[in-house]
């Protein structure tokens, strides 16, 4: 499975425990990781754009890399345009990243954005890269409920990884402590957002609630384990694009998304 | 004829046991370098051996009197032979001690003979059947070798044909006994174990009174992470000190090891003995197929192998040893307590468990989840370490961060997470409140001792642990340190010093017995006490007994409400482990059964009611076996129930309003 002339980069950022708040690696980047060294062994790239001397990123390396190439930032500088830059001069043919950061904004926009300034496809979601040949890679994605949708993408893509990826190895300290930490200069670009935005405490996003009217033990396994059954939606094929979006805007309308 | 065979044979023995002797010097040099005080070692060399060695040997009196006698005789027939034989100094006193020491050898060996006619599974066979057979021809042949020269017999007494036969019987003696001793024969265990005990890397073991227990020195010895260039553990046999790969080749594989080891028991596949095999097997190159005792449970003989300068665990396909037999181990010690060689099993394990965790990450099943949770949390399970003191909300604790100094500084350890650990920390808080001892807990500012990261090889975690818990507690004014955790106490006793963490540490039996001994506790009867049938026994923690050689205290303080224990057969020094220990949970190797259901097993066959136990592990391990079972309660538990609590508030007369005037406070 592992292509000698496969070139893979995985973006890793610096994750926070969510009951200590401790720094950390991240938990779906650590995963991304993990996919990586799969498809190409040690010879993956692992990126960080960010603070180089920031002790966490040692626990990328010890999961068995040789080294980490941070691209240094300061604090509150935007990681997107650095980032495209370098993937776009990198030869690269496919770029993982964890799907939502722990720490800092943590919108999870970071792989949509990426690819719209690459232009390269996106893949949510991914468990497994399976082959790839001739310029397409055949890929697996998670959908909910451990279910598998297999897509064939055209290279290079970026596929950013949640908890259904395979999960990271053990971190080592022996590697941890040798693995070397390479800096790159590179121009720093504020974020905007960081001026006129300020940070506050999330809010558990409400849920909606599951009424379960069963009576028998058995019922309730059924109705906890059923597939959630969609309820008045609606399957469009062959629609105009503008069609498509209007039934998705009326949904999110619907649903009290966009107000 | 014999007066000029004789000393060639002998020569040309000695010669030979010369070369081998350096060969085998050769094959220990391969080691890394330690310090080690040669001279003085060599000087309590004939102490160690003669005193503490044969105290472990007294264990099993058949062995070390037939020991004494075989190894006595033994030694003074070899110096008196080069003397009589060698040198040819025909004396007729020599010849009489001679002819002494050789009949003290052969009788001695009869017995090694008796035992080995049906010899019990933990002893090894091949070579070791041939022994007793070599003893008694050397014995009998110098023997009868040295009648004519001690006056009994004439010289030219039977004529070539018996000169043929003792030439015969004096080869193999001397083979077996000269330089079998070096190149690596059965009585190897003679040289390397006398080098052994000279050069221990624990020569704290041996002080006086003479008992060698294993208990005086426990603490495990620090990597020193400081220096990039050290190896993190021990990856091939050649990364161990070289007094270490002595001490492997000094085994007897007198099996005692083996039977005691409950992962052995357990099926687990892990044998002590076999291990220390497989090291001198590293340390020499070669495979296991010229071992002749019991395997790894569930391991065929003959399918490992490797040398000094290849990994001891492979990943791809069979090495040296498997990773799943060092994970096995318990850490329990009982194989180091019960070792006549006085070798260092438990060190050895960590050594190589370092390696595989450190610089493979590759601790089994839920070790790194532990692991990443003791270095986010600071406590193994990953809890929110803001909850530590939940558990005492309602207790209105002394805080030192309040107080400052203490007399008592009362370490919680992180049962504090666990609802049944719970009720034991509360027993005690009520004890120590009513012998209105002064203290103060850590609080949210305590962490994990380190403990369970450190067995697990984890010595990157479990320092950054010390050294923070070493910090904080150096903030404090305090003179002791009490916990209900033995490993806690272990490892603030005896593991925090070479990180510059020095304290008196009690385990809350110690501490309680002293209380009862300066009558600081008004204690009733048990309800125990006045039974006749049922009754209570005590699961020694090994982390309190065979680590710190407390087995007293508890016993005492039982016996101070009343209780007389009733012992199993495997107490003290030989109980056996709950399971608990070492990460064994964690990495949860599979055996044919489990070790708790096994200690349980113990447990019951003296058909009491109530077990006492002094240790959290010990409480969860022995509570998870299935019911019907004796209920399984903390000795602080014990002496909270019959605690008398008067004179709390003399002037509040009825129950009710002083618990309410105590929750004003
Ligand atoms: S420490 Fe205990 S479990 Fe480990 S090898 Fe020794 S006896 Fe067996
Ligand atoms: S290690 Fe010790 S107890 Fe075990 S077989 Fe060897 S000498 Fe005997």
């Amino acid at each position: 499975m592992s292509d000698a002339l496969l070139d893979v980069i995985t973006l890793v950022s610096v994750g926070s425990h969510p009951m200590s708040a401790r720094a950390r690696r991240a938990e779906q980047d650590a995963r991304a990781v993990e996919l990586g060294l799969h498809l190409v062994g040690d010879r993956l790239t692992v990126l960080h754009a960010g603070n180089p001397y920031e002790e966490s990123l040692r626990a990328y390396l010890g999961m068995g890399l040789p080294a980490l190439h941070v691209l240094e930032q300061p604090k509150g500088a935007d990681a997107l345009p650095v980032l495209a830059n370098y993937l776009q001069e990198a030869h690269v043919q496919v770029v993982l990243t964890g799907t939502q950061a722990e720490t800092g904004e943590g919108s999870g926009m970071l792989p949509y954005l990426l690819a719209e300034a690459l232009g390269w496809p996106l893949v949510v979601g991914l468990a497994d890269v399976e082959s790839v040949e001739a310029g397409y890679a055949q890929v697996l994605q998670a959908l909910p409920r451990g279910q598998r949708r297999r897509l064939k993408v055209r290279l290079p893509f970026i596929g950013s990884v949640d908890n259904a990826a395979p999960a990271a190895r053990q971190s080592a300290f022996g590697p941890a402590r040798r693995g070397e930490i390479t800096l790159e200069d590179v121009e720093v670009v504020d974020d905007l957002l960081w001026h006129e935005a300020a940070l506050q405490p999330a809010r558990p996003r409400p849920k909606r609630l599951k009424v379960i009217k069963a009576k028998t033990a058995a019922d309730r396994f059924r109705a906890a384990t059923a597939k959630a059954t969609g309820e008045g939606g609606q399957i469009l094929r062959d629609v105009s694009p503008q069609a498509g979006a209007e039934a998705i805007f009326k949904v999110l309308c619907e649903e009290g998304v966009i107000r | 004829m014999l007066n000029t065979l004789l000393p060639i044979l002998l020569f040309t023995a000695l010669a030979l046991a010369v070369l081998g002797a350096c060969r085998r010097v050769m094959l220990w040099r391969q080691g890394r370098p330690t310090h080690v005080d040669l001279l003085r070692g060599l000087l309590a060399m004939p102490r160690r051996y003669l005193v503490d060695l044969h105290h472990v040997v007294e264990r099993d009196r058949y062995m070390s009197r037939t020991h004494v006698a075989t190894a006595g005789g033994f030694v003074l027939a070899a110096v008196l032979a080069v003397l009589v034989h060698g040198f040819g100094l025909h004396n007729r006193l020599l010849g009489w001690a001679l002819l002494a020491a050789t009949a003290c050898m052969f009788i001695g060996a009869l017995f090694v003979a008796k035992r080995r006619r049906n010899p019990p599974a933990r002893l090894s066979k091949g070579p070791w059947m041939r022994l007793p057979k070599s003893l008694l021809m050397f014995s009998a042949s110098f023997f009868i070798a040295t009648l004519p020269i001690a006056g009994i017999l004439p010289d030219d007494f039977g004529g070539w044909v018996l000169a043929a036969v003792l030439t015969v019987g004096v080869v193999w003696g001397v083979s077996e006994l000269f330089f079998g001793m070096t190149w690596g024969g059965p009585m190897k265990h003679a040289f390397a174990g006398a080098l052994h005990l000279a050069f221990h890397r624990r020569p704290e073991r041996f002080r006086t009174p003479f008992n060698a227990s294993a208990a005086r020195s426990s603490g495990l010895k620090a990597l020193d992470l400081g220096d990039a260039t050290a190896p993190l553990g021990v990856e091939k046999p050649k990364d161990f000190t070289w007094n270490q790969l002595l001490g492997f080749d000094s085994c007897v594989q007198c099996g005692r090891c083996e039977a005691m080891c409950p992962a052995y028991a357990a099926g687990q596949p892990l044998n002590p003995k076999k291990l220390i095999q497989d090291m001198v097997i590293g340390m020499a190159g070669g495979t296991d197929a010229r071992y002749f005792g019991s395997p790894y449970p569930g391991k065929p003989i003959g399918e490992h192998g490797g040398n000094a300068h290849s990994p001891i665990v492979s990943f791809e396909g069979k090495a040296l040893v498997d990773a799943e037999t060092l994970w096995s181990c318990t850490t329990c010690r009982a194989c180091v307590e019960e070792c006549p060689m006085m070798i260092e099993h438990v060190d050895a394990i960590v050594d190589m468990r370092r390696h595989l965790t450190l610089e493979k990450g590759a601790t089994p099943n839920k070790g790194a989840e532990v692991l990443d949770n003791l270095i986010a949390t600071d406590n193994p399970n990953g809890f929110n370490p803001v909850n530590r003191m939940n558990w005492a909300a309602d207790l209105d604790l002394p805080l030192m961060a309040e107080k400052h100094h203490a007399d008592v500084l009362f370490w919680v350890g992180d049962g504090a997470f666990d609802m049944r650990n719970q009720r034991t920390l509360r027993a005690f808080v009520k004890v120590l409140k009513a012998a209105k001892v002064d203290f103060a807990v850590l609080g949210l500012e305590e962490r994990d001792s380190g403990d369970v990261a450190r067995r697990l090889g984890d010595e990157a975690t479990f320092q950054q642990l010390a050294r923070r818990n070493i910090g904080t507690l150096s903030r404090y004014r305090f003179n002791r340190i009490v916990t209900c955790d033995p490993h806690s106490f272990h490892v603030l006793r005896n593991e925090y010093g070479a990180l510059g963490g020095t304290y008196t540490v009690f385990h809350h039996s110690t501490f309680l017995a002293e209380l009862i001994d300066a009558q600081m506790l008004k204690l009733g009867q048990h309800p125990l006490a006045l039974q006749t049938s049922g009754g209570l026994t005590y699961h020694d923690p090994c982390y309190l007994g065979r680590y710190n050689g407390e087995y007293e205290a508890p016993r005492k303080v039982l016996k101070a409400i009343g209780i007389e224990v009733r012992e199993m057969e495997r107490s003290g020094f030989r109980a056996r482990c709950c399971g608990g220990g070492g990460g064994a949970p964690i990495t949860d190797i599979p055996g044919v059964q489990r070790i708790p259901d096994m200690r349980m097993a113990d447990i019951k066959t003296t058909g009491v009611e109530v077990v006492a136990v002094g240790c959290p592990q010990c409480t969860a391990m022995l509570e998870g076996v299935v019911a019907p079972r004796p209920e399984v309660r903390d000795i602080a538990e014990l002496v909270a129930e019959v605690l008398i609590e008067s004179s709390v508030a003399p002037a509040k007369p009825s129950a009710t309003p002083r618990r309410k005037a105590e929750e004003v406070l």
